[in-house]
């Protein structure tokens, strides 16, 4: 299923690209500075799905005892740091020709997105600190659980509070404030960026399995595949 | 040309796509590495396991 996902991902994503690129008009506003949009949204998108993700992994790891949903949470951290870390990237870039600077201190949706950042590392820092997987498990899904206020706080923050952060482009009352060319490329990035960090996670969380079951006969079979063939 | 400056902002533009598709390489490149590690640490232990057993 991964190479699936990694095929349809790469797919949406050279469209997007390319449409993106080169075919959207460019905004009126913000000229050709706007084309940032189509990798800085995925990204931002991303980051706080994948916390979601973790979050909720963690949590049915910690209620139902399940060691996948654990193995799940583990394996979306990495990932989710690094979109976060592209979204913080490309926002900086961004915001440099449009207001005049890479970073804002104290301007909310800054600071929250890389609180995000923190609370990933925090999260793989307490994963590594403790040995005993089954103890690393159920304290770092805590940790997970307390740190999802944040994400809705990311969200609203460009509501709640002003912000130098222009207000939201799809999630907003009144539908998408954004004309289908260039709609459109934006949309198939968010789906193709999508497609490809659930081929991520899912070859992740492979690795992960492999580590934990590592005492059951069946990886005896992935590891030596000329065996059993 | 009039592409590759993009109105003025391809030294904004550019290295924002470059940068997104780089560490999305490197996504992939780690998580092999980590799962070629995995099974290398994996063999050595089951190597172990049978150099016990005969």
């Amino acid at each position: 299923m991964i190479p699936w996902l990694a095929v349809a991902g790469l797919v949406l994503v050279a469209y997007g690209t390319v449409a993106g690129l080169f075919f959207a008009p460019a905004d009126y506003q913000q000229k050709d500075a706007f084309r940032i949009i189509y990798v800085h949204v995925p990204a931002s998108y991303l980051s706080m799905l994948g916390y979601v993700v973790m979050a909720t992994a963690a949590g049915i790891g910690l209620i139902w005892r399940m060691k996948l949903a654990h193995a799940v949470a583990a394996s979306a951290a990495p990932l989710g740091a690094w979109f976060t870390f592209l979204a913080l990237m490309t926002g900086s870039i961004w915001g440099r020709p449009m207001w005049g600077t890479w970073w804002e201190w104290g301007d909310p949706r800054l600071t929250s997105e890389l609180i995000l950042l923190f609370l990933y590392f925090g999260y793989m820092a307490l994963r590594a600190a403790i040995d005993d997987t089954t103890r690393a498990d159920r304290a770092s899904a805590v940790l997970a659980l307390v740190g999802a206020v944040n994400v809705p706080i990311i969200h609203f923050s460009v509501e709640w509070w002003s912000s130098l952060h222009q207000g939201p482009t799809l999630v907003r009352a009144g539908g998408p404030a954004i004309a289908g060319p260039m709609l459109w490329p934006l949309l198939a990035m968010i789906a193709g960026f999508s497609l490809l960090f659930a081929a991520l996670l899912l070859a992740r969380v492979r690795t992960e399995v492999l580590i934990r079951e590592r005492r059951a006969r069946w990886v005896r079979k992935v590891v030596y595949p000329e065996e059993t063939a | 040309m009039e592409v590759l400056s993009m109105g003025g902002y391809g030294a904004y533009v550019w290295p924002a796509y470059a940068l997104t598709f780089g560490v999305l390489l490197l996504c992939v490149a780690q998580g092999r590495r980590r799962h070629r590690r995995v099974v290398r640490e994996l063999r050595a232990r089951l190597e172990i396991g049978r150099g016990e057993s005969k």
